[in-house]
């Protein structure tokens, strides 16, 4: 079994392989923002930040970070040359408004229509919703990069319990165990990580998997 | 060293807050705090700490006004501009994006001691627009079949559902500029730009805080990114 950090990579990595040359990407906090990690050279990927701005670099070297310059998340980071600096209203322009081609983020539940949940716990957590809802609506591909489960509970299910992010907006899963397309028919399993079984994912899964013929090994 | 204007402290009579005077926007911090009073909404500019307007935000965290009404992208961390406010129970109700990065606001909404109304952060963004813009609301996607829409009105065009979102004004709007002329005209840096421009057209009184403040002219027309006419006061707040 891998280790923590191990899996991350490994799904960053794997979710790298869906952004194409030239695409507007916006990558989520926590485990999303990893996927930067493994955009091929020979691509060039624009990173959307929706606290304003379009270009977004690597983290800054240490002693040259620049107040001013942080992602959604309030972090330290930099802008590539070509970036371009922006409001609110015009962030959630690009966002809203279908200008962004792929968003990458993590889910509390995700299920077999596409439902995402990922704002709140009731009476726990509720951290709010930031830019998510309109990232999920207005993105033309929605691909949720998680754990394939929380402490041994499910999270990709039949129907979210929890309060929804948005309705049937979810495109791909992409967990450590596999990649799942939302599909008018359900949740089909196009890619199994070798070191799980088809079963070992079902029961890991409370949605039923659709297994198709051309099921793949995941290259990640 | 940045050449700076040293602004003296310019009382402007009570009855006239709220009018452009061009003539002398400069005001002290004192001023500032002095128009601010219990029970009023304020909206503030700001992203998660980059930056609020931290001199005129931490004036009000001294004088402790109370019975805020505060409207904000969110509310930074505790330690960090307005998440001050909220430590310190000066916001009554709050209207923001995201609150995960201030456990305090949790605490106070589970206690029920705040009342916390979360907005997606584009809608936030277009219902202040809205209320600058002089429109009676926006018709937007985001929140539908979600508890968003609970309560709203849904319209349907061209086959595709929206909620319909109200405008959003305040009675003060504290926002920031890097660069700001005696005008009040305004161009900001990187990514402190966020809310600001939204919030200095949706609020009775705006007053912006500057990181420097420059003569009439010293501006190129071209790199102006928020006209004069919406400022009413201008503080220096220097780059802190």
């Amino acid at each position: 079994m891998m280790d923590k950090n191990l899996v991350k990579n490994y799904i960053a990595k794997r979710v790298a392989k869906e952004l194409k040359d030239g695409n507007v990407v916006n990558l989520g906090i926590g485990l999303p923002t990893l996927v930067s990690n493994f955009i091929p050279d020979d691509i060039e990927i624009i990173l959307q930040s929706e606290n304003g701005f379009l270009g977004m670099g690597p983290a800054p070297k240490e002693g040259e970070e620049d107040p001013y310059v942080v992602n959604a998340g309030g972090q330290y980071t930099t802008v590539n040359p070509g970036g371009v600096f922006f409001d609110s209203a015009d962030s959630f322009v690009i966002i809203r408004g279908g200008h962004v081609d792929v968003t990458v983020l993590g889910a509390l539940e995700v299920d077999e229509r596409g439902n995402l949940a990922n704002w709140m716990v009731p009476g726990k957590m509720v951290p709010g919703m930031g830019g998510a809802m309109d990232l999920v609506t207005g993105a033309k591909k929605v691909i949720v990069a998680m754990n394939h489960t929380a402490k041994g509970n499910h999270k990709i299910l039949k129907e979210c319990k929890l309060p929804l992010t948005a309705v049937n907006v979810v495109n791909f899963i992409i967990t450590e165990m596999g990649v799942m397309e939302v599909t008018a028919s359900g949740l089909v399993l196009r890619e199994i990580n070798p070191e799980y079984s088809i079963e070992d994912v079902q029961i890991a899964t409370e949605a039923t998997l659709i297994i198709p013929e051309d099921l793949k090994e995941i290259q990640a | 060293m940045k050449e700076v204007v040293i602004v003296s402290a310019v009382r402007t009579p009570i009855g006239s807050f709220g009018e452009v005077s061009n003539l002398n926007k400069l005001i002290s911090v004192d001023d500032a705090v002095n128009m601010i009073n219990d029970g009023m909404s304020i909206m503030v500019g700001g992203f998660l700490g980059c930056k609020n307007p931290f001199k005129i935000v931490n004036a009000l965290v001294e004088k402790g006004v109370k019975n805020i009404t505060l409207i904000a992208n969110d509310t930074s961390f505790p330690e960090v501009g307005i998440g001050k406010l909220i430590v310190n129970k000066q916001v009554k109700k709050l209207i923001a994006s995201h609150i995960g990065t201030n456990k305090e606001t949790g605490n106070q909404m589970n206690a029920g001691e705040l009342d916390v109304e979360l907005v997606p952060q584009g809608t936030l963004a277009e219902r202040i627009r809205a209320a600058g813009a002089g429109l009676g609301g926006i018709l937007t996607p985001t929140g539908i079949g979600t508890i968003v829409a609970d309560g709203k009105k849904t319209i349907e065009v061209d086959g595709k559902e929206y909620l319909l979102e109200k405008p959003l004004r305040a009675d003060v709007a504290i926002i920031v500029g890097a660069k700001v002329d005696k005008k009040g005209n305004i161009r900001y840096s990187k990514a402190t730009r966020n809310f600001n421009p939204m919030m200095a057209t949706a609020a009775d009184i705006v007053i912006v805080e500057a990181d420097e403040i420059v003569e009439v002219g010293e501006l190129d027309p071209d790199d102006i990114m928020t006209p004069g006419i919406f400022v009413n006061y201008i503080v220096l707040g220097g780059n802190e």
